[in-house]
């Protein structure tokens, strides 16, 4: 839920400055995330706005400005421990689900609770409990190749929550997908992310897709357009 | 050519059985939630010009513990008429008379600022988006409010479309007309 304008953001990136070889993505761009939020950055392709995502979710460190998440400079952590948290405290989707192919659906949300200590049996109970959540339980015995998009994607959105996470970065992440399919996939994960508190940073070129979030951050050549309205 | 035909549309919310104005307006409303609500006083019009057009007829009074009401029910004429509206091809309409649009050249030719209204109207078009999504992923919304809320969505982002390509295109003249 929307928490309000003076709520202390859970994420924020100041001022961020990202160059790709020759090409740069961010020039000054600064974006809140607050507690159980949902959040979409939109702009044209080459925006930058996946590079906002990636300094946001710690993939990649930006060249200058800062990244705090809690309190913490995110991008000053050493990577042993930034690594502990993209485990612990996010979960991340991508266009394409990225689920290990030669798992089953019901391995591959099991698999980041086994990493984080569970046994296979509590963990496979776990994953199947989420499966359920996300209306592809009856695919628990697929792989990945097996499954419609949809239910892949519905497969890697039950895997980014099933820890627990604090925040959900979510990259395009039904880019893939038809109409329907993205109704399904979009309307599953805001549910999930309201009734369990979850943080959704969502990055879409897709208005409709867009328009489930509580706000919207839009940018342009790698710095966000003041809109003149709250959104 | 109308862009929705109340005439129609009442005609067919007839077909399932005799009805009266205010059941009509109400069933109208519940269908099309997006729609403006009919007016009482637009129902009843219409339908004393179906009847008069043969498409409709009083099917006697219904008082059901209140005041009596007229009952209207479809004739076959009706139904043949619904049957010829339904399967007729709408006019691929470019809504190239839309406020927006007008706005956005009358700004350009006057010299004012269409870009910093793109962004407002874009702002405004967005936050209408998600009131639409909120109604349509609410649990438990039926198909009418789905399929409307859809329609609606829809043609707001060919709206926003339109905008982010004008949008683009001005910076690009802007940066034309700045090197020129």
């Amino acid at each position: 839920m929307n928490n309000g304008e003076n709520a202390v953001p859970l994420l924020a990136a100041r001022d961020l400055a990202k160059t790709h070889g020759r090409t740069q993505a961010l020039r000054g761009a600064s974006a809140e995330l607050r507690a159980g939020e949902i959040l979409a950055v939109t702009g044209a392709s080459g925006s930058g706005k996946s590079t906002l995502l990636h300094c946001l979710a710690g993939i990649v460190r930006p060249d200058a400005g800062s990244v705090t998440y809690g309190g913490e400079r995110l991008d000053r952590l050493p990577e042993k421990r930034l690594s502990g948290l993209r485990r612990g405290d996010f979960g991340v989707v991508f266009q394409f689900g990225q689920l290990i192919p030669e798992l089953t659906a019901l391995d591959n949300v099991a698999l980041p609770l086994m990493l984080a200590g569970s046994s296979r049996g509590d963990a496979q109970a776990r994953a199947g409990e989420w499966l359920e959540r996300f209306g592809v339980r009856g695919q628990a015995g697929l792989r990945p190749g097996e499954m419609s998009g949809g239910q892949a994607q519905r497969t890697s959105l039950a895997r980014a929550l099933v820890t627990g996470p604090k925040v959900v970065f979510a990259d395009e992440p039904t880019g893939a997908l038809d109409s329907l399919a993205s109704e399904q996939v979009m309307t599953a994960l805001v549910h999930t992310a309201r009734d369990s508190g979850t943080a959704v940073l969502l990055v879409t070129h897709d208005a409709q897709v867009a328009a489930y979030a509580d706000r919207e951050v839009r940018l342009s050549d790698g710095a966000v357009v003041p809109t003149g309205v709250t959104a | 050519m109308m862009l929705m035909s109340t005439r129609h549309v009442l005609l067919g919310l007839l077909v399932s059985g005799p009805s009266h104005g205010y059941d009509l307006k109400r069933r109208h409303d519940e269908r099309f939630p997006q729609a403006r609500p009919l007016a009482y006083g637009q129902v009843y019009t219409t339908l004393q010009r179906l009847v008069r057009d043969g498409l409709a007829e009083v099917d006697g009074t219904d008082a059901d513990g209140g005041p009596e009401r007229t009952m209207y029910r479809s004739t076959t004429e009706g139904s043949h008429e619904l049957a010829r509206w339904a399967g007729e091809i709408a006019p691929p309409a470019p809504f190239v008379t839309n406020e927006i649009f007008a706005k956005v050249v009358v700004s350009i030719l006057s010299g004012g600022d269409p870009e910093a209204y793109l962004k407002a109207q874009r702002a405004a078009h967005m936050k209408r988006m998600r009131e639409l999504t909120a109604v349509k992923t609410a649990k438990g919304a039926d198909l009418s409010t789905l399929l409307s809320a859809d329609y609606a969505l829809n043609h707001l982002d060919a709206d926003l479309r339109w905008m982010t390509t004008t949008a683009a295109r001005l910076t690009t003249l802007t940066a034309e007309v700045d090197t020129a």
